[in-house]
């Protein structure tokens, strides 16, 4: 079975910012949230604590910036651009500062509801000039992201994946690189975050009743290079499918579907995720069953685009193992 | 630099600029080179600690915005002069000063006078609102009530780096209405960044008018002092008073210097306008002329030449 990794994140910046003293971990009162708290007793000295006040914290550390330090902000995604927004653009995203936004909790994964749902922050995000934006999907992601966002020359929004988390991968991110999972004929699936697991889960189900997939995970959302992504998208016979933790417009479903237009690709598109909708307050598994987040959202979506029942009920999605990332049917034997 | 003028002449200078150029181009911020002549003057001529200027005299025109694709970007903080650990750096939160700030950096001998020509002309850096890239701004502040916040984050930096040189925020009275404001203080406060100051212009003015008929904020010096800061009150007009202020000892925590100015200073005519005088238009030709002689008269300056070719 698939490895769990208990907080990833809390040693991984630990191990990142010590070894970088110009790293600074600024906190909005959420620091054991964003599992910052054990950095926070060791390293007082480059933790610095900024109360509840989301809009000071992001000029501040465009101030920062400007004195040659690269501060990582640890929130929830929400409060890294609703509330701070206009802080956001004129303090880091306009300048250039080097300022790292980890935004815990991304998408459906807190049961905190809409004022703790940031579902709309790739759109969000995408549309700021001079901004990147990074995804984590697993353990592996979560334990490469500090390095991978500190990489940039620039602003850069990551969401990232707290607690318990699956080890999918073996290899860190590398920034500007997809992952390809597999390599089918018939139907390209793009997932990112969380979706990527229900993607896998999928799989083995569609394979068994005769569906080719060709499958890519994408962790570098912006700046996003479109001619690897055309390379698949003309490899396959029947169209893709995406499926994103994040409402349908503005997000991976919608770079995508600019891209096929932009190159005039004549294929179908089915764009799954929040479907123009807030979301409430509930458990990760409840909430992608109840917004079509989950694998059975998938295969509906890829039945749609077939014309055609696949025959795969719930259960076989539910019973469905991923593997462990070393066995002999690791998600990147591709 | 060497101070070739007194604080005085160079607050005179200013209100005579900024006043000469709104005659010229129909209007302009005349109340603030009204309020706030003599704190520019004693930044820039006495108070702060700045470089020769590193960019040059005549300004460039807009070099584009901030991008990957564009290595040769700079702000206009090479006004102030270079970024070294022993100088100050200076903000000006409220951006629609930028006339003002870019009139003082000509009497200061940071700016040609050619500048001031440039202002708000198409494909110029020298803009309306003070951008990034406009002469004497290091930062986006046209957004107001982001300016302390800024101040404090590189205040904090560079005291963690060991740097000499203090941070100034330039502010208006406008931003206490803004809930930023007092977030920057208490973490400024709490943090003990005492390398870092501001001058506010009290001018009880904001864009809709008379500050207390839009938003009363109270007794904002003891608001300060409860979020953190030391905070002294003087006449924005006393340079005396000004210099007492920076003095005041304020370890462990920043220092705020309220100067309660006239948006009318120097111009006295301008009380006609009371209480909308956040950016001065003329109504009439004739009121552009009577405007032009009562105050050129109370400036102790020839009128300005209005005529066709008169620049």
């Amino acid at each position: 079975m698939v490895e769990m990794v208990s907080r990833p994140y809390a040693s991984a910046f630990e191990s990142y910012a010590t070894a970088n003293p110009d790293v600074l971990c600024l906190s909005a009162d959420l620091t054991s949230s964003c599992e910052i708290d054990g950095f926070r007793d060791r390293h007082p000295d480059q933790f610095i604590s900024l109360g509840m006040a989301e809009q000071n914290m992001m000029s501040f550390a465009g101030g920062l910036g400007l004195a040659g330090y690269r501060p990582f902000l640890h929130s929830f995604g929400v409060f890294l651009y609703r509330r701070p927004y206009d802080q956001l653009i004129a303090s880091v995203a306009y300048p250039r500062r080097k300022v790292r936004l980890m935004g815990f909790l991304p998408g459906i994964t807190t049961p905190g509801g809409m004022t703790h749902q940031s579902i709309e922050d790739v759109a969000v995000m995408r549309s700021i000039p001079n901004m990147t934006i990074l995804e984590t999907g697993d353990a592996t992601e979560v334990e490469s992201i500090c390095e991978a966002a500190d990489s940039i020359d620039g602003p850069v929004y990551c969401r990232v994946l707290r607690g318990s988390i699956p080890r999918l991968f073996d290899t860190p991110i590398k920034v500007g690189q997809m992952r390809e999972l597999a390599l089918g004929e018939d139907i390209l699936v793009i997932t990112s975050g969380i979706a990527t697991e229900e993607a896998l889960r999928a799989r083995s189900a569609l394979e068994k009743s005769g569906v080719s997939i060709r499958h890519l995970h994408i962790n570098t959302i912006k700046p996003f290079g479109e001619e690897a992504l055309l390379d698949h998208i003309g490899s396959v016979s029947k169209g893709v499918v995406v499926l994103e933790n994040h409402v349908t417009e503005g997000g991976i479903g919608s770079l995508v579907a600019e891209i096929m237009a932009d190159n005039g690709v004549g294929k179908k598109l089915v764009r799954l995720g929040l479907r123009d909708t807030f979301a409430h307050g509930g458990s990760r598994a409840y909430l992608m069953g109840h917004y079509g987040l989950d694998a059975a959202a998938l295969v509906a979506g890829i039945e749609k685009l077939l014309g055609s029942k696949t025959g795969i009920t719930e259960e076989q999605l539910t019973s469905t193992r991923i593997d462990a990332v070393h066995s002999a049917v690791k998600a990147e034997a591709l | 630099m060497q101070n070739s003028k007194t604080t005085e002449a160079v607050a005179a200078g200013i209100r005579k600029r900024v006043f000469e150029h709104a005659m010229r181009n129909n209007g302009g911020y005349l109340s603030q080179a009204c309020s706030a002549a003599e704190q520019l003057a004693f930044l820039y001529n006495e108070a702060l600690t700045l470089g020769d200027p590193t960019l040059p005299a005549i300004p460039k025109p807009f070099g584009g915005v901030p991008s990957a694709t564009n290595p040769e970007y700079h702000t206009g903080a090479g006004y102030n002069g270079p970024f070294e650990p022993q100088f100050d750096r200076l903000f000006i939160a409220p951006a629609h000063y930028a006339l003002v700030a870019y009139a003082t950096l000509i009497e200061v001998g940071r700016m040609d006078a050619k500048g001031l020509e440039m202002f708000n002309q198409d494909g110029s850096s020298v803009e309306m609102i003070g951008a990034e890239h406009s002469p004497g701004m290091e930062v986006h502040n046209g957004t107001l009530g982001i300016g302390f916040s800024t101040g404090a984050g590189l205040a904090f930096g560079r005291k963690r780096r060991g740097e000499t040189g203090d941070v100034c925020v330039f502010m208006s009275d406008g931003e206490v209405q803004e809930g930023q404001t007092w977030e920057a203080v208490q973490a400024a406060a709490h943090h003990q960044i005492d390398n870092l100051w501001a001058l506010m212009d009290v001018n009880d003015q904001q864009c809709d008018g008379a500050m207390d008929s839009v938003m009363e904020v109270g007794d904002i010096a003891a608001k300060f002092r409860n979020f953190g800061a030391v905070c002294v009150e003087i006449d924005a007009h006393d340079l005396d008073a000004l210099r007492e202020a920076k003095q005041t000892p304020h370890e462990g925590k920043p220092l705020i210097i309220l100067a309660r100015s006239s948006p009318t200073q120097g111009m006295e005519f301008l009380r006609r306008r009371f209480p909308r005088l956040h950016y001065v238009r003329f109504k009439s030709q004739e009121e552009r002329a009577e405007m032009n002689i009562s105050i050129a008269a109370e400036l102790g300056i020839d009128p300005v030449d209005l005529t066709d070719g008169g620049h």
